[in-house]
Parts: C-alpha cells; structure tokens; sequence
C-alpha cells in the first residue's frame, strides 16, 4: 500500500490531502472532501453521473485515481453557483427547461455540459447528442436535457454579446 | 468498486520509467490513461502491485511529421487525435476511428499507446495501425526496438511487448494524398466495442482502385489485416460482383466468439458488411 501527499484545486480553493494510491478520485471527493454532488452510478465507467471537470477537460471521476489529479485544478457541480448562490446559467437552464426528473445524472449532465459549451458556444442539437453520449438518464429521454444546454448556450451567448458591448 | 492495493510511481522520464519497469519486473504495469486497466482493476480482473503511471513524460506526447510519417506519441489521447488539424488533412482515418471510440469522457483521458498496447480485439486503433503499416517504438532499460503493428498482436491480450518494455511512439506512413478512407463500426450504442468494424483506405486511377488496404476489429482474438480481400478489390471499379467477393474473402478469414453482441455467425457476416459499406464510402472520398 502506498501513501501519497496531493495538493489540487477543487472549485477554486486549493486542498490538501493524503490519499491511498488506490483511492479513486470519486471517493476522495464523496468522502474525504465531502462533495457528494458527483454521484456513483455504475461500476463499468458508462453512465457519467461521476463526472467533473479536471484540467479542462470532462472526466469520470470514477475511473481516475485521486493521486493522478495532483496539481489540477478541478470544478465540480458545487462550484458550479455564484458564491452568493445565483445560478449557472446550465443550472436554470435545467431548471427552466424541465431538464431532471430524479435529479441523479443531473450533476454528470451539467458539468459535462459545461465543457461542451466552452468548446463549442453554439452547438446544433446533434453536436449537444454526440458531446453528451457518455451521460446517461434514466428519466427523461434526453430532450429536455438537450432544451436546457440550448438555453445556456442562449444566456451564455447573449450575455458575452452583452459584456462586448459595454 | 475498490481496486486492490498497489504502489504508484510516477516518472518524468522515458529513462526513468524504463529502468522502474526493470526493477520491479512483471508485477509492474504502465498507467496510461487508466481507461482500460482501471475498469479492469475495479473488478479485481487486474491486480498488479505496482503501477508506473506514464502520464507525466512530457516526451511521449504530441505528433509530429519526421520525413513522410507521422509519429504520435505513446501518451497522446483520443481527443488529442480528433482535434489535431494536421492529422485531419493527412491522416483524416485516425479521427474518424477515435471519433467511433466510447465517449467524450474516455476519449479525452484514453490514449493511443493504451488503445495499441492493450491487446483487447475489441480496441478500435489496432486494426487501423495495421493496415495502415504502423510500426510501434518500443523502450526498455537494455534498449530501444520496433515492432511493426503487424507482428504486435498474438492473441486476446497477448502481444510482442515483453516485460519491461513500454510504447513510447507509434510511427505511421502517410498515406497518398487523394486517398480515400473509411471506418466503418457496428456497435448496438454508444460506448460499446464493435460487433464489427472494418477500416478501408484506397486510391483510384481512372475510376478504378489502384491501392487497397483492409482491417477488421472484433471478429477475432487479434485484429485481422485483410489482404485477400484488398488484392480482390484492386483493379477494379468496385462493381457489386467484386465487393461481394471481398467482403466474403474478408468474411473467411475472421473467428469471431459469440457474446451479447450476437452469434458468431451474425458477427462473420457483419464483417463483411462492414468491408462493403467501407469500400463504398471510401471510394466516394477518393480524388
Ligand atoms: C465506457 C468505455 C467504453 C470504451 N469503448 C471503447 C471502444 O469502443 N473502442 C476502443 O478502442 N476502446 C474503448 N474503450 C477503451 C479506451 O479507449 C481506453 O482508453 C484504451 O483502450 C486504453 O487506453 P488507456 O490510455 O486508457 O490505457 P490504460 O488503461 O492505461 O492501459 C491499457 C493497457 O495497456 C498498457 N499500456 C498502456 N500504455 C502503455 C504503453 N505506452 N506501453 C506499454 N503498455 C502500455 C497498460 O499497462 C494496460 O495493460 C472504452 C473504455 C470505456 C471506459
Ligand atoms: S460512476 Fe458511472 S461512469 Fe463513473
Ligand atoms: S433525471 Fe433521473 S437519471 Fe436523469
């Protein structure tokens, strides 16, 4: 068994802790750092709800070792709101659009969804598809999963028009 | 979903990671991006007891052209190869390949070296480097060599890789420009590996194919290079008579087992619809 020291970024604060080599980066986040929003929905790394974001990219927390995040910088679903609690806009995007039913995928969907729009700001319908293929939803059937990343990709957009202009 | 217990190392250096390799002997594996071995590890399938996680070896990333191939190296990952502008002008088979590859997710952390060295028959890349002539740089504590992709893989698992010994690039001839390419995979939804899939690449004179080269996945232990088939098409203008030749010549060489993705019967004859429908929308993107 091997110990290891990790510092990482997580939603902005830098953490550090030490982990087991074989600590996945899931359960350092669930149970060691208490951030519960990433959720554990399969043991075969298909379904996404564990994903974050890691160095600028989506990842499944559930198939990375914590030790191997050391140095990253790394956003989860409760980095998501503004400190005074004002939403994401991919959060009232699912809100508004109706885009949970139980809620499980939710944080999976959005933080996936994050990245996606940071690629690609005006993606068509079938780009939101195919960028959200390693999310999956019990519930909802997808559509209003994919209405509620278009209306962020509205508010986004709208509101980095907005800021040009002023 | 535990892993057992290891002991992790993390390398900066070819050099370094080889001479860990050494020393710790077979008990020790490479980490690249964990995308294979860590489900693996998960189910208790893999239990090495000590892994070399290759992920910080800033010289074994990237691609680049050395004379008329393309060498990308070991650690360069999946999205890495669908993003690369370069590569999608010269080598546009590889983005359409990782494009056919599980997800978002796995395709930004899962590599190329990984995908290569892992020797799972159901790994997208392999067929596509051998019928493309890959040839697979290899490093270990007494020395570097090539292997060419063709002679790689011998079985479910079972490669030419001894232990120690670690991909650090696969080197890969760019193919004529004008060619043509395909990848063609039947899988029953995302994230799954292929019923069956072939990768064609093909060049016309006149109307007809003047160069052929065939893989196939998933339809044996080990990737199949297709060349019976890829003779069968050369020369002609890829009527019906011919195409149906080649996919039952491509057809006779796979060994497929039957799973959930259906009976082996039902995977032999998909190979050979994925040989024609290849055929078919490469030669549409031939010049
Ligand atoms: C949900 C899901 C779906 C998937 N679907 C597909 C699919 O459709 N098609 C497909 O091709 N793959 C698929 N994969 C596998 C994925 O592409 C892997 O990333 C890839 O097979 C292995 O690459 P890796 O970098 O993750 O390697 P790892 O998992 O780190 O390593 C795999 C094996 O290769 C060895 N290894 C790794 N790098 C080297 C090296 N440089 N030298 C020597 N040995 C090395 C390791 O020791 C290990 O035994 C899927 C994975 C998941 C989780
Ligand atoms: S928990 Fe299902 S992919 Fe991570
Ligand atoms: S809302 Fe229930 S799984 Fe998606």
């Amino acid at each position: 068994m091997s110990k290891h020291q990790v510092t990482l970024q997580v939603n902005g604060k830098t953490v550090a802790a030490e982990v087991e080599a074989r600590t996945l980066l899931i359960h350092f986040l669930r149970e060691q750092l208490n951030l519960t929003g990433p959720h554990i929905g399969c043991d075969t790394s298909h379904c996404g709800a564990c994903t974050v974001d890691l160095n600028g990219r989506s990842v499944k927390s559930c198939t990375l070792f914590a030790v191997q995040a050391g140095g990253g910088e790394l956003l989860t679903i409760e980095g998501m709101a503004a400190p005074d609690g004002t939403l994401h806009a991919l959060q009232e995007g699912f809100r508004e659009m109706h885009g949970l039913q139980c809620g499980f995928c939710t944080p999976g969907m959005i933080m996936r969804g994050y990245r996606l729009l940071k690629e690609n700001p005006n993606p068509s319908e079938d780009d939101i598809r195919f960028g959200i293929a390693g999310n999956l939803c019990r519930c909802t059937g997808y559509q209003n999963i994919v209405k509620a990343i278009q209306y962020a990709a509205a508010k986004l957009s709208g509101a980095s028009v907005k800021e040009a202009a002023e | 979903m535990i892993p057992g217990s290891f002991a992790y190392h993390r390398p900066k250096s070819i050099a370094e990671a080889v001479a860990l390799l050494a020393d710790l002997g077979d008990q020790a594996r490479p980490l690249a991006g964990g995308h294979s071995l860590i489900p693996m590890m998960k189910l208790r399938l893999a239990m090495p007891e000590h892994l070399v996680d290759l992920g910080r070896i800033a010289e074994i990333k990237g691609i680049r052209a050395e004379g008329g191939d393309i060498v990308i190296g070991a650690m360069t990952t999946q999205h890495e190869l669908i993003v690369d502008a370069g590569l999608a002008g010269k080598l546009p088979i590889l983005r359409e390949t990782a494009l056919a590859i599980a997800d978002p997710q796995v395709r930004y952390v899962g590599t190329l070296g990984g995908n290569v060295a892992n020797g799972d028959p159901g790994n997208d890349m392999p067929a596509v480097m051998l019928f493309l002539g890959a040839t697979y740089h290899v490093a270990a504590k007494r020395g570097e060599r090539r292997i060419a992709a063709r002679d790689f893989y011998q079985g479910a698992y079972f490669t030419a890789l001894e232990p120690g010994e670690m991909v650090t690039a696969i080197r890969i001839p760019v193919p004529p420009a004008g060619h043509g390419h395909a990848y063609e995979k039947l899988k029953r939804k995302i994230g799954d590996y292929a019923t069956a899939a072939a990768a064609v690449i093909l060049t016309l004179k006149q109307g007809r194919v003047a160069t052929c080269s065939i893989g196939l996945t998933n339809v044996s232990e080990t990737p199949l290079w297709a060349e019976e088939a890829a003779k069968i098409a050369t020369g002609s203008t890829l009527d019906a008579a011919t195409v149906k030749k080649a996919a039952a010549a491509a057809e006779a060489i796979t060994s497929p087992a039957a799973d959930n993705r259906g009976p082996a019967a039902y995977r032999k004859k998909m190979a050979g619809v994925m040989v024609a429908r290849a055929l078919a929308r490469a030669q549409s993107r031939a010049a």
